[in-house]
C-alpha cells in the first residue's frame, strides 16, 4: 500500500527516531518506568540491525474490541507485552490505526477509534516502550476490514492494528 | 389535438431514456392525501430538448409528498395558453391546479420559460411568471417553476432549485466527493482520493464546502471553492481534525481536535486563522453545530457516560444537556426555525433519524429503516436527506419532517453517504 518514497522516508524517520532516542536519553532524567525504557533502548541500539528486528517472532498486529468498548482482551495484553519487549529491544516508529464498526454516527466513531488507538498506545507506553515513537491515527469506520453489517463482520472491524 | 398529444408523448419517452441521473428517485411513502395537480407538457416548437421540463416539474412536485401529478395520459387537452384552458376539463379529472408553460429561444441562444398557475375550483389564474436561463440551464427552469408552484399552493417556499453534496465510496479503494441537483441529477466530481472523505458541508452562502479528507495519511479538515476547485487545508493537528461546521455568517468553523488529548470542540476564525477552544472535557466531544444566532453549539458528548446532545453557548461556556430519551443521541443539526432538533437516536439497537422539540423536549422517530445517519435538512425545512442501507449497499433517503413522505435515492455506482443538503443561494 505504501509508495517506495514513502518507504523510504518512513525507513529515515525511524532511524532519527532511533537517534533521538539515544540522545534523549543522555540528557534527560525522567521518572524510573521512562527511564528504564530509555535505558533498554540506549542499551540495544547499539547493536541492533536491521537483522535483529527480522529474526524477531512474529506477534498478532490486530486487536479486537468489544462492542462500544475500548478495553483490551487479556490476548491483546499478552501479546501487547511482547511487542512492548521486541519495541524496547530494537525501537523503530509505530502507527496504532483505530476502527469501529459502522453502527453509530461518522464522527463519533472517529471518536472512538481514537480512544482504542490510545488505549493500545497507553498500554505499550506503560510497559515502557518511548512514546514518541508511536503516532495514533483514528480511521472510525471509513475503513472496515469486513464489508458486512452483521456481528461476525462488525467483530472484526472493531479493531486497532499495529503498524 | 390528439396526433399533436401522441407526438408529445413519443418525444417524452425519447427523453426520460436521455436524461438518466446517477441517482433515481424512489418514492416509499406519500401524503394520504396529496394535492391533484395537472402539468401540461411545455409548449415549444423548436427541435428536440435535452430534458424533458414539464417532467421535470412533475418529478418535483411528485417528490415533495405533497402533489399528486395527473398522467399527461388522463388529459382530456394540452392547452398552450390561458384561453385554451376549459376548466371542466380539469375538473372532470380531479385536479386542483394547472400549470401551463411555454418555452421559446432568446436572441443569445438561450432559453424563456413563461408559466401559469391556475387554480381550478376557483377558476382563478394565480400566478403568471417568466424565469430565463441559458442553453443548459433547462433543469434550473424546470426547478424554479416547481419552487414557484410549490410556494403558491403550500405557502412554503420551494427548495427544488437546491443542490447537494455527498460521499461516495468504491470499497475501501476510492472515495469521492459529489455534487448534484437536489434530485440527484446532474452529478459533478468535487474530489477524487485513495484515502477517506468524510463530513462534507456547505458554506452558508453556498459557494464553498468544507470537508475532511485522509489524503495526507491522517485526517485533516480542508475547503474547497466550487466555481473555481481552489482547496485549503485549515488544520493539521495531531490527532482528531474533524467535523466542520459553518457558522451562520460563514466567518467560522466549529471542529473537533483531538491535539490536547481528547476530543473538544474549537472555533476557527477563517480569516485570521485563530483557533478558539470551547470544550474541556475528558470525555469525548464532537460533532459541533450551530444554533442560528450564531452565539451557540449543539455538540455530541459521552460525558454522562453514553453520547447525548447537549448545548454550549460561546460567550459564557455555560453547558446545558438536550436530549435524555434513549441511551444513544448523536450529531444533531437545528432546523431552519430554530424550533427543532434532528438527530440519530438508537431505539433497540437499532439507528435512526429522530427529531426533538426543542421546547418541548418531546422526541419523535421519523425513520424505519435501519444504521440512518447523516440527517441534513432542507433549507426550507420542510424535508431531510440522510444515509442509510438498503440491500447491502449505502444509499440516501429522505423523509419530510413530519414524516408523511418518504422517498429514496439509489446509486447505480458506489456506496454514497453523508449527503449535506446546500442553502439557497
Amino acid at each position: 500500500m505504501l509508495s517506495t518514497g514513502l518507504k523510504k522516508s518512513l525507513t529515515l524517520a525511524l532511524i532519527m527516531a532511533a537517534l533521538a532516542g539515544c540522545s534523549s536519553t543522555s540528557t534527560t532524567d525522567q521518572d524510573s518506568s521512562a527511564n528504564d525504557a530509555m535505558t533498554g533502548t540506549a542499551q540495544t541500539t547499539d547493536t541492533s540491525s536491521t537483522d535483529t528486528m527480522e529474526e524477531a517472532p512474529v506477534l498478532d498486529t490486530i486487536f479486537y474490541f468489544g462492542f462500544d468498548q475500548s478495553s483490551l482482551t487479556a490476548d491483546a495484553r499478552a501479546t501487547l507485552t511482547a511487542h512492548a519487549a521486541q519495541l524496547k529491544a530494537a525501537p523503530r516508529s509505530v502507527r496504532l490505526e483505530g476502527h469501529t464498526d459502522e453502527r453509530g454516527t461518522r464522527e463519533y466513531n472517529m471518536a472512538l477509534g481514537e480512544r482504542r488507538a490510545k488505549a493500545v498506545r497507553d498500554f505499550l507506553v506503560l510497559q515502557g516502550v518511548d512514546s514518541t515513537l508511536i503516532e495514533t491515527v483514528s480511521y472510525g469506520e471509513e475503513y472496515p476490514a469486513s464489508m458486512g453489517s452483521n456481528e461476525s463482520a462488525y467483530s472484526q472491524n472493531r479493531r486497532v492494528e499495529l503498524k | 389535438m390528439r396526433a399533436y398529444k401522441v407526438a408529445i408523448l413519443l418525444i417524452l419517452s425519447v427523453l426520460t431514456g436521455l436524461a438518466r441521473a446517477e441517482l433515481t428517485i424512489e418514492i416509499t411513502q406519500g401524503m394520504d392525501n396529496p394535492t391533484p395537480i395537472a402539468v401540461v407538457p411545455m409548449a415549444w416548437s423548436g427541435p428536440a430538448l435535452s430534458e424533458d421540463v414539464s417532467g421535470i416539474v412533475e418529478a418535483d412536485l411528485r417528490r415533495s409528498g405533497q402533489f399528486r401529478p395527473i398522467p399527461k395520459t388522463d388529459m382530456l387537452s394540452f392547452p398552450r395558453t390561458e384561453a385554451d384552458v376549459f376548466y371542466r376539463d380539469w375538473r372532470v379529472l380531479g385536479s386542483e391546479y394547472l400549470v401551463l408553460s411555454r418555452l421559446s429561444q432568446t436572441p443569445t441562444g438561450g432559453y424563456s420559460l413563461d408559466y401559469q398557475l391556475f387554480d381550478v375550483l376557483s377558476q382563478k389564474k394565480i400566478l403568471q411568471r417568466n424565469v430565463t436561463g441559458g442553453p443548459n440551464n433547462l433543469r434550473d427552469l424546470a426547478h424554479a417553476v416547481s419552487d414557484a408552484v410549490y410556494e403558491a399552493v403550500t405557502g412554503i417556499r420551494g427548495a427544488f432549485s437546491t443542490k447537494m453534496i455527498y460521499v461516495e465510496a468504491f470499497g475501501n479503494e476510492k472515495f469521492r466527493l459529489m455534487q448534484s441537483d437536489a434530485d440527484g441529477a446532474r452529478e459533478r466530481l468535487l474530489l477524487e482520493s485513495r484515502q477517506p472523505i468524510m463530513s462534507p458541508v456547505w458554506s452558508p452562502d453556498g459557494k464553498q464546502v468544507a470537508y475532511v479528507s485522509f489524503e495526507t495519511g491522517r485526517p485533516a479538515i480542508f475547503r474547497q471553492v466550487l466555481a473555481t476547485g481552489e482547496r485549503q487545508q485549515l488544520t493539521n493537528f495531531k490527532g482528531l481534525n474533524g467535523a466542520p461546521a459553518w457558522s451562520p455568517d460563514g466567518k467560522k468553523l466549529a471542529l473537533v481536535l483531538s491535539k490536547d488529548g481528547n476530543p473538544e470542540i474549537y472555533t476557527l476564525d477563517i480569516a485570521s486563522g485563530q483557533f478558539t477552544r470551547v470544550t474541556k472535557h475528558f470525555s469525548i466531544d464532537t460533532e459541533p453545530s450551530w444554533m442560528k444566532d450564531g452565539k451557540s453549539l449543539t455538540f455530541t458528548s459521552d460525558r454522562g457516560g453514553k453520547p447525548q446532545i447537549y448545548q454550549v453557548t460561546l460567550a459564557s461556556g455555560r453547558i446545558e444537556r438536550l436530549t435524555f430519551e434513549g441511551d444513544y443521541n448523536a450529531r444533531a443539526r437545528v432546523s431552519p426555525d430554530g424550533k427543532t432538533l434532528v438527530m440519530v437516536h438508537r431505539h433497540n439497537g437499532v439507528f435512526h433519524i429522530a427529531t426533538q422539540d426543542i421546547a418541548s423536549g418531546d422526541l419523535r422517530i421519523l425513520t424505519e429503516t435501519h444504521l440512518d445517519e447523516s440527517p441534513s435538512i432542507a433549507p426550507n425545512g420542510a424535508m431531510l436527506m440522510y444515509a442509510t442501507k438498503h440491500q447491502g449497499k449505502g444509499i440516501l433517503a429522505a423523509v419530510s419532517l413530519d414524516a408523511g413522505v418518504k422517498f429514496r435515492l439509489p446509486s447505480k455506482e458506489g456506496d454514497v453517504r453523508e449527503p449535506s443538503w446546500s442553502p439557497y443561494y
